[in-house]
């Protein structure tokens, strides 16, 4: 069993914390805690939260009981986790990658010594667990990246990264969900949306999932962004 | 379905609800009203439950049109407010016929006033809420703020709407001063305050800190006593709350807002209680906050004793 500590953050929210550090074991614990207590929700509690290596429980402190909650938090935190089982399901993420839609992917080649058609297959090579989300609506924070292509953010952030775009920020890579600013180094663009209102689950990947990525290029880019349009009913 | 017309947005005005909650695990912030309790206040006195969706006016305030009968319930800060050209007090309840404009004039108190109609404002909820978060531009009116030309759509209003003049004594007589320009807001530590280097909690109550101009929805940028890290000012993302106190490597501490991201990287000293917290949503640049350190025991006594007297509130006005 594993460390872990329970922590006050305001009146309102509770934060169980394990080892500091980004690990997928660490990451394990934090998702199964955070799965219970969604499953079998203590009367008051309005979000959970998983994040690297911490849930965090947000409450009601008018219809909560604070001890019983601790308690809760208590049992769930020192239970064993699950036998880890490799999920079956990879999510698969098409991508192309370089040139417009990957701006950075010569500097990423660079920070590694390597030529751009190596980023992309050490890019694809490997299948990575979503930790956790963040930043914006969708936003998956993904390891583990190799290290030849762990190319840390960008001095200045852009100030606007389009939709889908692949990143890279040290060990972590992600799509960006929407416009918005960003400093990650991007690599190349996916045709998929991470968050879409339109679909019956918005969100394409969940903290625990596991998803690689796979090289495509314009034509194939282009045809599958105009196949998945929504459908309009 | 009757609609509110915008005739002027004034300067930033949003669709607010209490919030979408539940979806943090996927990075959608909550959002919601930066004053909870005169959100809350200005729909008891339109005679709304308190889930149902207000405007928030920021500043400078909007010129309205209504196109059918409606209870209409201000609350928060005060601005001069003229019906069909005619005064009408800043906050309270007051009913609007088929056509009347409503304007916002000068704002004399505080930051932040909330408009609600009977029958709520009905916008389609997104993900439970009908709360904007302008970031990510969900909720409200296509995620935005409110534009010149915009139809506010209203709900079925109550049968039996609250009386205006007696929702308006009520207000005045069961609940505190809206603060203006300066405020003291109570702080549990934590979560992080063992980041900190030990006199950090004393350094945050010794002297008032000024928001800076950069502040908005997201959270109020602080200037003031230095803040002090024992082991960097990284750490590695969790979760953020509400009246989270971040800090930076700057040592100039962040309060974190409605709008705040759903996690962040930055150690947090202390976290400000929910009674207090909408106390600095009536706050803007140039205006000071001071922070007490108070005890969980505390903060609980105070929030329940506001709940009282919003209840009370609300129950007279049923």
């Amino acid at each position: 069993m594993s460390a872990f500590r329970i922590v006050e953050a305001g009146d309102s929210a509770i934060v169980v914390e394990f080892e500091e550090r980004i690990d997928p074991a660490v990451n394990a614990r934090v998702v199964a805690v955070a799965g219970r207590l969604r499953a079998e929700p203590v009367t008051g509690v309005r979000d959970v939260v998983p994040t690297y290596r911490s849930v965090a429980v947000y409450f009601d402190p008018l219809r909560t009981s604070y001890d019983a909650l601790v308690d809760r938090l208590e049992r769930e935190a020192s239970a064993p986790v699950a036998r880890a089982r490799p999920e079956l399901e990879v999510i698969r993420i098409p991508v192309c990658y370089g040139g417009e839609f990957g701006p950075d992917l010569s500097e990423v080649a660079a920070f590694g010594g390597i030529t751009e058609s190596s980023v992309v297959d050490l890019h694809a090579g490997r299948t990575y667990l979503v930790f956790m989300l963040g930043f914006a609506p969708g936003m998956a924070y993904m390891g583990v990246v190799d290290s030849r292509i762990a190319a840390p953010r960008r001095e200045t952030p852009r100030v606007r990264v389009p939709r889908g775009s692949v990143g890279i920020a040290g060990s972590q890579t992600g799509v960006y969900p929407a416009e918005t600013p960003g400093g990650w180094q991007i690599i190349g663009r996916t045709p998929l949306k991470p968050f879409d209102l339109s679909r019956p689950d918005p969100f394409l990947m969940k903290p625990g999932n596991r998803v690689s990525f796979f090289a495509i290029d314009r034509r194939e880019f282009e045809q599958l962004e105009r196949s998945w349009q929504p459908v309009v009913s | 379905m009757a609609v509110v017309h915008v005739t002027r947005p004034g300067l930033l005005t949003t669709v607010q609800d209490r919030g979408r909650w539940g979806f943090q695990a996927f990075g959608v912030s909550v959002a919601g009203p930066m004053d909870r309790v005169s959100h809350r206040i200005a729909n008891a006195l339109a005679g709304n439950p308190a889930d149902a969706a207000t405007i928030e006016i920021t500043l400078v305030g909007p010129e309205l049109v209504f196109e059918d009968e409606r209870l209409v319930g201000v609350a928060g800060a005060e601005y001069e407010m003229t019906l069909d050209g005619q005064p009408v007090p800043p906050t309270g309840a007051f009913v609007v016929r088929p056509g009347a404009t409503l304007r916002f004039g000068r704002r004399v108190h505080s930051a932040r006033a909330y408009l609600a109609v009977s029958g709520g404002f009905d916008t389609p909820p997104v993900l439970g809420s009908r709360a904007t978060h302008l970031p990510s531009a969900l909720g409200g009116l296509g995620g935005r703020a409110l534009l010149a030309g915009d139809r506010l759509p209203c709900g079925a209003p109550m049968k039996r709407p609250p009386d205006a003049a007696r929702a308006r004594a009520l207000r005045d007589a069961s609940l505190g001063a809206v603060p203006e320009g300066a405020v003291t807001l109570r702080v549990l530590p934590g979560p992080q305050s063992d980041r900190f280097t030990d006199d950090a909690l004393e350094a945050l109550q010794s002297a008032p800190y000024r928001i800076a101009p950069s502040s908005n929805r997201m959270g109020f940028r602080l200037d003031g006593p230095l803040l002090t890290h024992t082991r960097g000012a990284d750490v590695i993302s969790d979760a953020t709350p509400l009246g989270a106190l971040q800090v930076p490597a700057s040592g100039q501490p962040i309060l974190l807002m409605a709008d705040r991201q759903t996690s962040g990287g930055y150690p947090k000293l202390a976290t400000v209680i929910t009674a207090d917290i909408g106390l600095a949503g009536q706050l803007g640049p140039g205006d000071t906050i001071g922070f007490a350190v108070c005890s969980r025991g505390e903060a609980l006594t105070a929030l329940i004793g506001q709940e009282r007297r919003l209840m009370a509130v609300e129950a007279a006005l049923r």
